[in-house]
């Protein structure tokens, strides 16, 4: 291993392990924002096991809910945390210093990304205890190595979309708001967060194949519910397409940042006029 | 990141600089840089001078990677700021005026930390060196408090803190006292001066409106008007590039019969009037007397015209009147915008 490269993989981890830092302070330090953030979220996800259940449908269809809701946590997060994290940073005139610093810009958005996810964490652990301890939501048995396996990968896929949706921001700030929000309801319904995908037939494939929450989606129900919830593929092949999708879009990030912070610094839209 | 700068090559240099920008709507388009050339050797702290809108921050975003230059080129520590953007970005840091740095929920320390990590440095060495930063700016008793609960000012010497957690090679500064009180904006110019004299060949580029500032800080200056660098020397040099002489400012009663130009005859130079002071039914004239000529043959001559004044103050030659005479207008005048 030579020394520059030792000394880039350092820089990379230290910003990455900073850049998470603030994220973790920052949904843990303020106690009422904790709850908001813990708590409401969860309720959607609530209001439809409550929905299920009065309707008298198929037990299964309760825990179909709750998987869904609990990813609808990680997309939000990824759409606004990830996505318009740099919309803000250069409404705030701080994006300059992340641009005039040595770190690679994809040690920045993956700190944010493992700082998101764990910010988020508690907040779907909240959404597994009212699941489990408050509405009484069965699963079946599982393996633990196949679940942590498909969300993990569930999630690199998500934050590295993420991470496209950042690039984005960097040039197009209003208009990639619109796309931001073009992209939440929509998702949340292609991706059948809370009924079973089948439904939505050969649409549904399609969705599948565009968006990486449905696949989680698809694959985390199969882990849990298992022969309940028959999948659009079988969990392997979700997981290697999920894969796959993270592995694709990372470097579709990391082409698109660098093409179009190029582009941003030719245009003079990097950073605010005032500065 | 404390390797001692490589020392052959200059701190910065520009060639032909050039950036416009596009227009408003149709508009032609805005042309900030018009053909830039600088050359800043280490260990010197370089003022650029110059009015509202002159370029002084386009020149110093091109410097620090943030922009693209039109034409020209210019590099950084001996590297190209398009080309080798990287090397450049190791080797700089940059601190603006009224900037909004870090989260509002991190603490002034972790919040200097937090940047020192993105520019690699290992934390045993990034703390003790932000806690002497706090200790320089006067901010230890705010160390742990939330940046969100800061004034402007304590804000800015945080700001200010935050260049200087990664020892850079070439630090920028564009308008670094903004906002600061006289004293701490006082501790803080001397604190760079120190740190310049005390590290072999760090280099500092300073753009700042305080013709003070500029004057006790920089060894040179650049004053820079409409993208264009006007005239660069040290600041004695530029004083006395304006012609020499006493600056004379007299209190004259008001409504004596004597005009203006009768007064200019009677003195031998140019006057102005300056702001009256009704209170004191009185109005300032103001001339500068060349070298060699005496003030009191001036007096003399004015009171025989029956000019009848109150009060005189004189002074030597400023670097606002090298600055007024070479930009052919004061800062305060919005000429360009
Ligand atoms: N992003 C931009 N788009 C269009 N025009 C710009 C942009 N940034 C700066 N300009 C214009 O370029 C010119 C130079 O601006 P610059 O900010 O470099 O001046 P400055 O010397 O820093 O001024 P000040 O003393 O007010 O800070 C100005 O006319 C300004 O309006
Ligand atoms: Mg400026």
């Amino acid at each position: 291993m030579s020394r520059a490269f030792a000394d880039d993989a350092a820089l990379f981890l230290r910003a990455a392990r900073a850049r998470a830092f603030v994220r973790i302070v920052g949904s843990f330090r303020e106690p009422n924002g904790l709850i908001a953030d813990a708590v409401f979220p969860n309720l959607g996800m609530c209001a439809f096991v409550m929905m299920y259940r009065a309707l008298g449908a198929p037990a299964y269809y309760e825990a179909l809910a709750v998987i869904g809701g609990i990813l609808t946590t990680y997309w939000v997060n990824v759409l606004w945390g990830m996505g318009a994290q740099f919309y803000w940073e250069k409404q705030a005139g701080q994006l300059q210093l992340y641009f005039a610093a040595p770190c690679s810009r994809m040690a920045i958005l993956c700190g944010m990304a493992v700082g998101g996810l764990l910010a988020s964490m508690l907040r779907s652990l909240v959404g597994v205890a009212l699941a489990v301890f408050v509405f009484h939501v069965q699963l079946e048995p599982f393996s633990p190595w196949q679940l942590f396996a498909v969300f993990m990968a569930t999630m690199a896929a998500l934050y590295t979309l993420g991470m496209i949706m950042a690039s984005l921001f960097l040039l197009y700030g209003r208009e990639a708001w619109h796309t931001c929000n073009a992209f939440m309801e929509p998702a949340f319904f292609l991706s059948g967060l809370y009924f079973p995908i089948r439904t939505l037939g050969a649409f549904g494939a399609v969705a599948a194949a565009i968006l990486p929450l449905t696949l989680g989606v698809d694959a985390l129900r199969q882990v849990l519910l298992g022969a309940r919830s028959p999948g659009l593929m079988s969990v392997r092949l979700e997981f290697l397409a999920l894969c796959g999708f993270a592995v694709l879009y990372f470097f579709v990030a990391r082409w698109s940042l660098r093409y179009l912070e190029n582009l941003s610094k030719q245009e003079g839209r990097l950073t605010q006029r005032w500065q | 990141m404390s390797r001692s700068p490589d020392s052959s090559t200059p701190a910065v240099e520009t060639r032909g600089l050039r950036r416009s920008y596009p227009g408003p709507r149709g508009a032609p388009e805005v042309v900030a840089l018009a053909g830039v050339d600088l050359r800043i050797e280490r260990g010197e702290v370089f003022g650029l001078l110059g009015p509202n809108g002159a370029g002084k921050t386009t020149c110093i975003k091109i410097l620090n990677t943030l922009l693209f230059p039109s034409g020209g080129e210019a590099r950084v520590a001996g590297f190209d700021v398009v080309r080798e953007a990287n090397e450049v970005r190791r080797r700089i840091g940059l601190v603006s005026g009224g900037e909004n740095s870090g989260y509002g929920i991190l603490t002034v320390r972790e919040c200097l930390w937090m940047f020192s990590q993105f520019y690699g440095v290992p934390s045993s060495v990034a703390w003790p060196r932000i806690d002497r930063l706090l200790e320089v700016t006067g901010l230890t008793p705010l160390a742990r408090t939330r940046i969100n609960r800061l004034s402007t000012g304590q804000r800015q010497k945080m700001n200010f803190a935050r260049g200087f957690v990664s020892e850079p090679e070439v630090l920028f500064l564009d308008e670094p006292t903004l906002g600061m009180d006289v004293n701490a904006a006082r501790m803080l110019r001397e604190f760079v001066l120190s740190w310049v004299r005390e590290r072999d060949g760090r280099t500092v580029l300073l753009t700042t409106h305080y013709m003070a500032e500029a004057d006790q800080m920089c060894d040179r200056i650049a004053i820079v008007d409409r993208g264009r660098v006007l005239a660069s020397d040290t600041p004695a040099a530029l004083r006395r590039s304006v012609q020499g002489g006493q600056h004379v400012e007299l209190e004259v009663r008001e409504g004596g019969a004597a005009e203006s130009g009768s007064i200019q005859a009677a003195v031998g130079v140019p006057v102005v009037w300056g702001a009256p002071h009704p209170e004191r039914g009185t109005r300032t004239l103001k001339f500068r007397l060349p070298e060699g000529g005496v003030l009191g043959d001036a007096l003399r001559a004015l009171e025989e015209i029956g000019v009848a004044v109150q009060g005189i103050s004189t002074r030597e030659t400023s670097l606002e009147d090298a600055f007024i005479h070479i930009v052919g207008r004061a800062l305060d005048d919005e000429g360009a915008e």
